[in-house]
């Protein structure tokens, strides 16, 4: 036993969140305790009422440093977007906090990206974080309508990193582009002393034009709307957490990431009925769903067994305990369409290779507003919720 | 898919729905609690209670391995992480978990060397890997993962391998399963046994329940068919008027248990006088300690422990959650100021907690989604 006395705990003196976040909750609460008590079928819906309120509370960032959740693309990352950057830097263009923002430029629509890369390992079955970083910041663009022109990249390189690796990445690079056709035509690159950084990072940053007339957000989903998914979902993030060797299982899949600039070109093309589309990186198709929820106050009804998913990477999932619909993906849209033109969407999405295994696998309702539902395989009902931290780090 | 698909046919689940239905005695009501926390995040996973008539509720038990770490052992792991040349080990589970002066995560974020491993004979391999540091694994869990825990240890022993030690919090279920037996506040009518700890120590520990208690027990698998399967078998022994010991998981759980794994522990391990669950206060030999004779691997004995006991924020209600007596949305703070990003309490932490299991899964006004799922 050392001489170390208990850590004070009385409220107002240990200074921690959680006594800042008991008295905010106290102040919300005091009115509602108050009434008088209801039968347990109603104080369950006033207590989710409760938490639906305290949901939309402005976010606030608890923590006194930055932890490995604030980067994993769930709830943290929300929160320090919304409470840091976005509070900083608001204006109208960020705000919708869409994968791009679109700019008026003499009259031409111009969206503009940009993205960081630190996936780990660097090379990985089906890609490298060359092409990762190009195809990622042209699938930002494609999904707000965008023709992706061009790109630029940053590379943060690591003393010591070997001058073959980064030789296979820029070649890796160039060919993502050519394939995309999109071109590189500006850059910088900075050195950091060996143990600063890990091999190399790269930042790319895109810009395109919107030609065509639409004008899409997940704000605009309506109730009736379908959801479709391009293809198997998660077969990138369980790629990347298998090619790190930790975990000793094999399986014979690989890595999605794929540039979607062509396909989503031929779904604007066969249909004017698309609402939003919305690349599947960080979070999956699960984060995706919760952000049309709840920028559209509609409820997103989804059935398990319609969601595509690889028998490896459901069996991958299972094994670890994760949920295919949290798993990245590098070459996955989920697109939010009129009902009515459903079937042409996905016609024109299952036309290009892409998309062959498109599907539907949900739709758009009024209620509970906020909330995705699941329709489980078993036969009962859940929600889908945003994961507060991502079991993977680093995925892209 | 193989060996799981089969586990979870909506058709079987409807036949076993009616018979469960069927089973019930009209104007009773009855409360079966589901020991392991396995068990309530697949019940919320799969919405396994849409199959249930009104009569029957589940409650959560205290199986959570994370969710029964009191605050002070957190806060004692992340001294010992804190040392010079230390690296701490831990399931992923635990990383999140708070102590009074923040998670895993935090203090990772504050300079500690804490890394994630999935099973830990990886505390072995960054031993190895690491020489001149001194490795400390961070030992939760029942009987289910104390025998990799042990054979660890023997590991560890077999190889001469000095900077590996092991900072044990593993825990026993039956006498938290006594607890709450005894607890006053509760009136259960049976219980579904937990099936990974079972596979290690059978079902006789479990006959007392039957026995002395007069609740039947059945011993139930970790797929949606498997604990509808174990709430029939729970009914049909209601129904008839008997108390006994079942085991529906006879795909994986021995009748006698796991001879093996239990020799692995005692050779390692011994029961400790007592130990401090979260909410259920201290139970006497309810956890386990390293041996004299493997002194060398016991991060208690290696370094200075603070051991400081530290009570819970006073809104917390994990304690009255982990012995069921309360539902999750009971809890005072409960999604507003407790919620899975910023967790007061430990069951709103772990995916095995009742508290997370239903804050991420079961969140919503039943009768709404009905209307919903019909249109």
């Amino acid at each position: 036993m050392t001489g170390r006395t208990a850590p004070d705990t009385s409220p107002g003196r240990r200074g921690g969140w959680v006594d800042e976040a008991l008295r905010e909750h106290e102040e919300h609460t005091r009115a509602a305790m108050s009434r008088p008590k209801t039968a347990a079928p109603e104080r369950e819906q006033q207590v989710l009422d409760r938490i639906d309120k305290a949901r939309r509370r402005r976010p606030k960032i608890r923590e006194e440093r930055i932890t490995m959740s604030h980067g994993a693309g769930g709830k943290a990352t929300r929160t320090l977007v919304e409470a840091m950057f976005l509070d900083a830097f608001r204006n109208p263009l960020l705000e919708p906090l869409e994968d791009s923002a679109q700019i008026h430029l003499n009259g031409s629509r111009v969206a503009l990206t940009t993205d960081s890369y630190v996936v780990s390992p660097l090379f990985f079955p089906g890609g490298d974080i060359g092409d990762l970083a190009v195809n990622g910041t042209v699938n930002d663009l494609a999904v707000s309508g965008a023709t992706p022109l061009y790109l630029s990249a940053g590379f943060i390189l690591e003393e010591g990193f070997p001058v073959a690796d980064l030789n296979r990445i820029v070649t890796s690079m160039q060919a993502a582009a050519m394939a995309a056709g999109v071109q590189v035509v500006t850059g910088d690159t900075k050195v950091v002393q060996r143990g600063k950084a890990d091999g190399c990072y790269i930042n790319t940053a895109g810009i395109g034009v919107v030609e065509h007339d639409v004008s899409l957000g997940v704000a605009t989903a309506q109730p009736g709307d379908a959801v479709i998914v391009s293809g198997p979902i998660g077969d990138h993030g369980v790629t990347i957490m298998l090619a790190r060797g930790e975990l000793d299982i094999e399986a014979d899949i690989v890595s999605d990431t794929a540039p979607m600039n062509g396909m989503i070109a031929d779904l604007l093309g066969a249909t004017t009925g698309v609402r939003a589309l919305r690349d599947a990186t960080r979070g999956g198709v699960a984060t995706i769903l919760n952000e049309v929820a709840t920028a559209a106050n509609v409820s997103v009804v989804v059935t398990e067994d319609k969601i595509p998913v690889r028998t490896e990477v459901r069996g991958a999932s299972e094994l670890l305990g994760i949920d295919p619909m949290y798993v990245a993906c590098e070459g996955r849209l989920v697109a939010v369409v009129d009902g009515a033109e459903a079937d042409k969407a996905l016609a024109a999405l299952r036309a290009h290779p892409l998309g062959e295994q498109a599907a539907i696998i949900g739709h758009i309702a009024e209620e509970p507003p906020g909330i995705v539902l699941l329709k489980t395989a078993f036969g009962g009902t859940r929600i889908v919720d945003l994961l507060v931290g991502d079991p993977l780090p680093r995925i892209c | 898919m193989r060996f799981v698909d089969e586990f979870r046919d909506a058709d079987k689940a409807h036949a076993l729905a009616a018979k469960i239905a069927a089973l019930c005695a009209p104007g009773r009501q009855y409360k079966l609690m589901e020991v392991c926390g396995g068990h309530t995040h697949t019940i919320y996973k799969h919405g396994l209670e849409d199959y249930l008539p009104e009569s029957i509720t589940l409650v959560h038990g205290p199986g959570c391995p994370v969710c029964v770490i009191p605050m002070g052992r957190v806060d004692d792991a992340i001294h010992l992480a804190s040392q010079p040349d230390v690296i701490m080990t831990s399931f992923g589970d635990m990383m999140r978990v708070p102590g009074s002066q923040g998670s895993f995560f935090d203090a990772k974020a504050a300079g500690t060397d804490i890394r994630m491993v999935y099973s830990p004979l990886d505390s072995l391999k960054i031993a190895r890997q690491n020489p001149d540091q001194r490795v400390v694994f961070m030992a939760i869990g029942f009987e289910t993962t104390t025998p990799s825990t042990a054979m660890t240890v023997l590991r560890a022993a077999a190889e001469g391998l000095g900077n590996f030690s092991v900072f044990c919090n593993h825990v026993t279920i039956i006498p938290a399963i006594k607890a709450i037996l005894d607890s006053p506040d509760l009136r259960l009518d049976g219980f579904i046994g937990p099936g990974h700890v079972s596979t290690v120590i059978g079902c006789r520990p479990y006959e007392f329940i039957a026995r002395e208690y007069g609740k039947p027990v059945v011993v139930a698998g970790f797929e949606p068919l498997d604990i509808l399967q174990s709430i029939y078998m729970l009914m049909v022994q209601l129904s008839e008027g008997r108390t006994e010991v079942e085991n529906q998981y006879t795909r994986v759980v021995p009748w006698d248990g796991n001879l093996a794994a239990l020799n692995a522990i005692n050779q390692v391990m011994e029961l400790r006088p007592y130990f401090e669950w979260r909410g259920l206060g201290f139970i006497s030999h309810s956890a386990m300690r390293m041996r004299p004779d493997y002194a060398s691997f016991d991060a208690e004995l290696l370094f200075q422990v603070p051991g400081v006991r530290v009570a819970d924020p006073k809104a917390c209600q994990c304690g009255e959650v982990l012995k069921g007596v309360l539902k999750p949305w009971e809890c005072k703070v409960f999604g507003t100021a407790c919620t899975p990003e910023t967790p007061i309490g430990t069951c709103m932490v772990s995916p095995e907690g009742a508290c997370a299991a239903y804050y991420n899964y079961g969140r919503m006004n039943r009768h709404r989604v009905v209307e919903v799922s019909i249109s």
